[in-house]
């Protein structure tokens, strides 16, 4: 069982938690066009190596936080920014 | 261990005539004149003690392909026998990484079964049971293909009727495939709990008589070996390590043993396809989860049917040998890794006792995980790109195995024509952004 750090609770098992996925950058409903949309609901960016997403500390202090965790090792850090949950391929961790 | 070659054993294989087969004038490189296995072989081969000819040979790897496969698992070497077989396209290359059937082939729970939800699906993998049912005599290669039917257990009333509607759905499509009651479940598999006093009582289940279990590494071995007799050059531990892309078309692949140009490259990489997607600059709604297996000592055979329990999220087979293999559903985040997990065993063996009480006294003997290419709709992702020349046969999720023969069909014919054939023409990359997804929820990974 990995741990997860939890800006709010410290580290907890990972089973208290959700994952809420890579997310991404969200376009504005009233100006995107379908296809946009799409891109956004469904692509992914899938590395192998440090990636930045989204979790839900559901049976703990029930926050949205983001983390850094590397997709192979599962070692975490913490984000240096936590304002920005949806990470974008500006902020997002570079792969390997 | 040399994981380069791999010595095959012979199959009791019925001796039907195959047509167009390779076996007649095909060699097996220095080892002399290649083996046709049958019952006969088998037992004139027991008479001498020397060794069974390798059942693949080794290449060198050639500047130049017309196909270049990526990935050598069960899709990657079946789409490589059919280009070679029904297409005639027979300068082929399969890369892997690692060994033959080393990924997802190998870590499957082997379970084969057509008794989908959606027509697309259906007609889909009922052509891949037809392919199963002849592919021994096929390939000449005992693939061990017991029909020895399929249950889904509906725990609730919502599931119990999904059930009844992928019944009528596998009616209509001529799948032989019914919802029995506990009654009737009960029959089949004396050791279930089927009392109303269950913590998840069962409610009936819907029974699908042509489901089984295949022998995945025979699958692999057998097309390796089908393959290399038409020629095809099979690289182990070659890994891709760029695609080379000119003016939106391919041109071939950098690997660590060379590079090669090939005006076709295919991407059948499973779990870890988004790693060469990428290296074509093509995006995929694809994110890889691990899906984790385990298996028992062996006892005496007492379990002839598949059970699956979506509610419970377990599936439960007896191999030939007498193992009990379980398998889940995927684990709940994204990851390569590929180790296994104690809360896995823990939840598993809950869920197994609360379906098979005399069970508690089993011991497991190893448990494993395997990559899967989870896309938003449960179904694959096959065909062209929007780079020419770059095809891709992958999102196969937690059904790859039980596709293996189809993909492998219906890749070569998409590959040797040019033009996507209708049994895989749903499932094309451009689904996701033109807004016409599959939602295949007869899929293992969904809960009921």
């Amino acid at each position: 069982m990995i741990q997860l750090p939890c800006p709010w609770c410290g580290p907890r098992n990972v089973s208290e938690f959700r994952y809420a996925g890579e997310g991404g950058h969200r376009p504005d409903p009233d100006t995107t066009t379908p296809v946009e949309w799409r891109r956004y609901l469904y692509m992914h960016r899938n590395p192998l190596g440090w990636t930045r997403e989204n979790w839900y500390h559901g049976s703990g202090c029930r926050t949205y936080f983001s983390l850094e965790r590397h997709t192979e090792t599962h070692e975490t850090r913490t984000p240096d920014s936590q304002v920005d949950a949806t990470p974008t391929p500006e902020n997002a961790g570079d792969a390997r | 261990m040399d994981i380069v070659s791999c010595r095959a054993y012979p199959g009791a294989v019925t001796d039907r005539a195959r047509n167009g087969g390779p076996s007649s004038n095909a060699t097996s490189g220095s080892n002399g004149k290649r083996t046709r296995y049958s019952a006969w072989s088998l037992f004139s081969h027991g008479l001498t003690t020397k060794d069974w000819p390798l059942a693949w040979r080794k290449h060198d790897l050639a500047r130049t392909y017309d196909v270049v496969i990526i990935g050598g698992g069960v899709h990657g070497l079946a789409t490589a026998y059919y280009l070679a077989k029904n297409h005639g396209i027979r300068n082929v290359a399969v890369l892997d990484k690692g060994y033959l059937g080393g990924g997802g082939s190998g870590r499957n729970t082997a379970i084969v079964r057509s008794n989908y939800l959606t027509p697309e699906g259906i007609r889909f993998y009922d052509r891949s049971i037809r392919l199963y049912e002849g592919l021994a005599a096929d390939l000449n290669f005992n693939v061990m293909f017991s029909q020895r039917g399929h249950l889904t257990l509906a725990h609730n009333d919502a599931s119990l009727r999904t059930m009844r509607w992928r019944a009528e759905v596998n009616k209509i499509q001529g799948v032989d495939s019914d919802v029995i009651d506990p009654t009737a479940i009960k029959k089949l598999v004396p050791y279930m709990d089927t009392s109303e006093h269950a913590r998840y009582p069962i409610l009936g289940a819907l029974y699908h008589p042509p489901g089984g279990i295949v022998r995945h590494d025979a699958v692999v071995w057998g097309y390796a070996r089908a393959a290399d007799a038409y020629g095809v050059h099979l690289h182990q531990e070659t890994e891709v390590t760029g695609i080379d892309v000119r003016d939106g078309r391919v041109t071939g692949v950098q690997t660590d043993r060379g590079a090669i140009s090939a005006p076709i490259v295919v991407n059948c990489t499973a779990g870890w396809s988004t790693l060469i997607t990428d290296m074509a600059g093509v995006q995929t709604p694809i994110q890889t989860f691990p899906l984790q297996a385990a298996v028992t000592e062996p006892v005496r055979p007492f379990l002839d049917t598949v059970v699956v329990s979506g509610t419970l999220h377990v599936y439960v087979s007896q191999t030939d040998r007498g193992e009990l293999v379980f398998g889940a559903s995927v684990d709940p985040f994204a990851s390569y890794s590929t180790r296994g997990s104690l809360e896995f065993v823990e939840g598993l063996a809950g869920h197994v006792l609360e379906l098979m009480p005399p069970l508690h006294k089993m011991r497991l003997l190893r448990q494993w995980a395997g990559l899967c290419d989870m896309t938003p709709d449960y179904s694959p992702i096959m065909g062209p790109t929007p780079v020419e020349g770059f095809y891709v046969d992958v999102g196969w999720g937690t059904y790859g195995f039980k596709a293996g023969p189809v993909s492998g069909e219906s890749m070569a014919d998409c590959i040797a024509t040019q033009r996507t054939p209708d049994v895989i023409s749903a499932f094309t990359l451009d689904r996701f952004t033109g807004g016409r997804l599959v939602g295949e929820k007869g899929a293992a990974a969904v809960g009921h």
